[in-house]
């Protein structure tokens, strides 16, 4: 993403439509929240759009945008049996020009994340391949819930960073368009005449009220003098150790490496995983660094909070809340972290 | 629209060239490149492993074995563990599996130079010190005195018998085998005890003097306070990591402890780098 | 509630349990399992009917089995997968009580037979919604029932909340993670997940509680509580026998009686 100078323009809620209706026409594959009733359950999911109508406009999707750019099951090789040999084939990744239209501000900041890790001193061709196709649309936020909590780590609900263009709604109706790179410079023409100059300055409707919670900034300190305190056993009682968390995570990116095959053919598969899964660090000896989920839930806590700070100077962590919300027990990260932020001496 | 990027997933298709039957479960690989143009270009330095494939099964990690001063293959050992190495231990010369490497650290050899070599094993640790030793023999005017101590459970669990009677021949390196309890071999004229207790009973001199550890954690357990004692600092031991790994590349996130990635700031630590390290290995 | 805080208090007082595992206040109207070892710690206890997750999963983790006698707030069905649990000898009647909310009281139940007792006065329905989806997916053709799971199985991104979630899915080393053999596939794609929810769907035929705990544990909303209701209603229609109702074993699809209605086998 080339960074230029951001540009501002304005949008009318008509002039949303009809850009999201270019964007379909356009062949590309627009991806945005949309709200799901089923069996007297409402949910919100990232799935193709039909119109702007059908983007859910308050809360945000249980799961992340990240499956666009790196997928729950990714093709990585083909092969084939030939006698003593095999005939190896390479895999091209299937990405369609994509847009993510109406994420939130946290969502479209977590493929900085995605993309320390994922192409950390190599690039890696399928995610890279992908992000090169995406263009981020997100929506600022005008509320945020018991789950949210941006502003604690570093952001804000009205953040910009990892939008290709970030609307903020207007006090009376349209959006201010913030346009900061080519990606979204390209999506502007495109959009033909939908996008307006700002006539005079913008009266914005009041991005969400949200108070840190914690200061993440004495995490990796505190993080690093604590290792063996009692808290982690404590906050991980309740934690059933599955993988919710990790998979509805914008910035988790651990993966496992299987393989599937017949007597004739077969692939190698790249699979989302979980440090918070006990499988996940088993020896093929038997033997488990980190046997007990209070290990596994420190990890989950330092890995985010404190290594990936030291490695990528960067946070692991958005603050979207994801994991909160999907979690089956409830494990709050913010509470979690701001117990710790407290606690930790 | 294709990408030029390169799939660091794709393997090297290498073909089985030798198979020893080391000890039992353990077996060595020799393997050449399927293609000998990739085989040609292909480097790496001591220390550094690769993820061999069964393809059909999936991939495991295991140092590579060899000395990179030996040009035209590459070696691994492994013993049959699981899923992945049951499917290698089938296999015959002439069949091909993957590898993709070399990955990882290596031993800092040129911090070494001048200095007297005790190199540390058990059971299958060797293989990772197997490169690093040849290597050193392969440049011996660099080091001072090389001495192995290699122990193993029994006569018949040590690997690379024949290179030990080799070693044990060679004027320049000293050898010390030991088995623990042994008890397999009558005729056996090496020494009896656990590792550590025959390195205490050695007494190498600390003075100039750099230790490499490899072994199962209790050996390693035991034989760092001898070490220690003996008046080895943190930064003159070294040992080599084995950690669950995928990647290889510092992605998937399996091999992550504390702030390390073992696959690219190990498997080479030195004892005061795995101190700074939660215990989580 | 404020009479469980109290039984709680004075059962942790006497040293009768060593813990007391209830619901507390989560994230806005959530209720959340806490882990209640002091008096003060009682005070954080709620129980209303948001307090619906069943807590027996807990029986079986190690990090909280260590933690000594347990007296668990038990709705029906966690009294239920109690039973189920000691039928299948995961837990003993000395190492745990169950603490039952019945008219204004909290009723202590120490035995298995007492378990028994009152489970056999309590009621034994799935919610109405469960009721006519059931119906629904009865009423349809394979076929329009294979693409309804397949849509919803979609979603599926093998969490395995619902695994984690379920009492009765205890086992250390689930066949889901066995690889000698693989016997279904690690990733999440059509065939996986089909794959792994009918597996669980058959081990838990004759286990299930209908606690619906999977379901509601499910991330992305997928109804995956219908699976195992529909494996346990086929073996309780089928063999007269409900999951959770005894703690005595008697396992319908392990057992042979010289009596079984088929004949197949003689």
């Amino acid at each position: 993403m080339v960074a230029t100078m951001v540009d501002r323009l304005t949008l009318s809620d008509s002039a949303v439509d009809a850009l999201v209706a270019a964007l379909i026409r356009s062949g590309r594959r627009v991806l945005g929240p949309q709200l799901v009733r089923s069996q007297g359950q409402d949910r919100i999911d990232i799935a193709p759009l039909a119109s702007f109508a059908d983007l859910a406009r308050d809360g945000q999707a249980v799961a992340s945008a990240k499956g666009a750019v790196f997928p729950k099951v990714e093709r990585l090789l083909h092969y084939r049996y030939a006698g003593k040999s095999i005939e190896l084939a390479d895999v091209e990744p299937a990405s369609p020009p994509t847009v993510l239209f109406g994420v939130r501000p946290c969502e479209a900041r977590a493929f900085a994340a995605l993309q320390a890790v994922l192409n950390w001193d190599s690039e890696d061709k399928f995610f890279s391949h992908r992000l090169a196709n995406t263009t981020v649309v997100a929506i600022s936020c005008t509320e945020a819930d018991a789950s949210c909590f941006c502003t604690s780590v570093g952001s804000r609900p009205d953040d910009g960073q990892g939008s290709d263009i970030l609307l903020c709604r207007l006090a009376h109706g349209g959006y201010l368009a913030k346009v900061a790179t080519s990606r979204g410079q390209a999506l502007v023409e495109l959009g033909q005449g939908v996008f307006q100059a700002l006539a005079a300055e913008p009266e914005l409707a009041p991005a969400a009220a949200l108070a840190p919670a914690f200061d993440a900034k004495t995490l990796p300190q505190k993080l690093a003098a604590h290792f063996d305190h009692p808290l982690w056993v404590e906050q991980s009682l309740r934690c059933l150790g599955c993988g919710a968390c990790a998979f509805v995570c914008p910035t988790c990116a651990c993966f496992s490496i299987e393989d599937e095959a017949d007597s004739r053919q077969g692939q190698r598969l790249r699979t989302w995983d979980s440090c918070g899964l006990r499988l996940f660090t088993l020896h093929a000896s038997g033997h488990n660094p980190r046997d007990r989920q209070s290990q596994r839930w420190r990890q989950r806590v330092y890995h985010k909070f404190a290594y990936y700070p030291d490695r990528f100077q960067t946070l692991g962590c958005v603050g979207c809340g994801k994991c909160s919300r999907a979690c089956p027990v409830d494990m709050n990260l913010k509470q979690h972290l701001a117990e710790a932020a407290r606690t930790l001496p | 629209m294709a990408t030029t990027t390169p799939n660091s997933y794709k393997p090297y298709l290498m073909r089985i060239a030798a198979i020893t039957k080391e000890a039992p479960g353990v077996r060595t690989f020799r393997l050449e490149f399927a293609d000998a143009g990739e085989g040609t270009a292909f480097r790496f330095a001591t220390g550094q492993f690769g993820l061999y494939s069964a393809f059909g099964e999936g991939e495991s990690t295991f140092c590579i074995a060899s000395s990179p001063t030996r040009k035209g293959y590459i070696e691994c050992t492994f013993r049959e563990t699981g899923r992945v190495t049951a499917s290698l231990a089938d296999k015959d010369v002439g069949d091909i599996i993957g590898f993709r490497g070399p990955y990882g650290n290596v031993f800092p050899l040129e911090r070494w130079q001048g200095k007297h070599l005790i190199f540390i094993a058990g059971g299958i640790a060797l293989p990772p010190l197997r490169s690093v030793i040849w290597n050193c023999l392969d440049l011996r005017e660099r080091f001072a005195t090389m001495t192995v101590v290699y122990g193993a459970r029994t006569v018949n669990d040590l690997v690379y018998k024949h290179e030990l009677a080799d070693w044990g021949k060679r004027p320049d390196m000293k050898l010390v085998v030991t088995v623990d309890p042994g008890g397999d071999e009558p005729g056996w004229t090496g020494k009896v005890g656990f590792v550590p207790h025959i390195v205490e009973q050695l007494a190498p001199t600390a003075a100039n003097t750099v230790a490499i550890v490899c072994g199962p954690p209790i050996m390693i357990k035991l034989t760092l306070p001898v070490l220690a004692k003996l008046g080895f600092g943190k930064t003159e031991i070294y040992t080599t990591l084995e950690n669950r790994m995928k990647c290889g590349l510092g992605k998937c996130g399996r091999c992550n402890t504390g702030r390390s990635f073992v696959c690219k700031d190990g498997p080479v630590y030195t004892l005061a780098d795995l101190e700074r390290l939660p215990a989580e290995y | 509630m404020e009479s469980l805080q109290r039984k709680a208090q004075e059962l942790l007082a006497a040293g009768t349990v060593k813990l007391v595992i209830g619901y507390g206040e989560g994230t806005g109207v959530r209720r959340r399992p806490i882990f209640v070892r002091t008096g003060d710690q009682a005070g954080s206890l709620v129980l209303d009917p948001a307090c619906t997750q069943n807590l027996a999963t807990y029986l079986t983790k190690a990090e909280v089995r260590a933690l000594g006698r347990t007296a668990l707030v038990a709705t029906p069905s966690t009294l239920r997968s109690i039973l189920q649990l000691a039928a299948e000898r995961q837990v003993r009647e000395e190492n745990l009580l169950a603490l039952v909310p019945l008219a204004g009281t909290i009723k202590e139940l120490t035995t298995f037979a007492d378990i028994e007792a009152m489970v056999a006065t309590l009621p034994d329905e799935i919610a109405r919604a469960d009721q006519e989806m059931l119906t629904q997916l009865g009423a349809m053709s394979v076929v329009e029932r294979r693409a309804f799971w397949e849509k919803e199985l979609g979603r599926c991104v093998k969490c395995y909340a619902c695994r984690a979630a379920c009492p009765m899915c205890y086992c250390e080393r689930c066949t889901m993670d066995n690889n000698r053999p693989q016997w279904v596939p690690v990733a999440s794609h059509a065939l996986g997940n089909l794959e792994y929810h009918v597996v669980r769907a058959m081990h838990l035929a004759g286990r299930c509680v209908r606690c619906g705990t999977c379901g509601a544990a499910c991330p992305h909303g997928i109804p995956i509580h219908l699976l195992t209701f529909a494996s346990e209603g086929s073996v309780r229609r089928q063999f007269g026998q409900p999951g959770g109702a005894s703690s005595r074993p008697t396992y319908a699809l392990a057992t042979f009686k010289p009596d079984d209605k088929e004949d197949f086998i003689r």
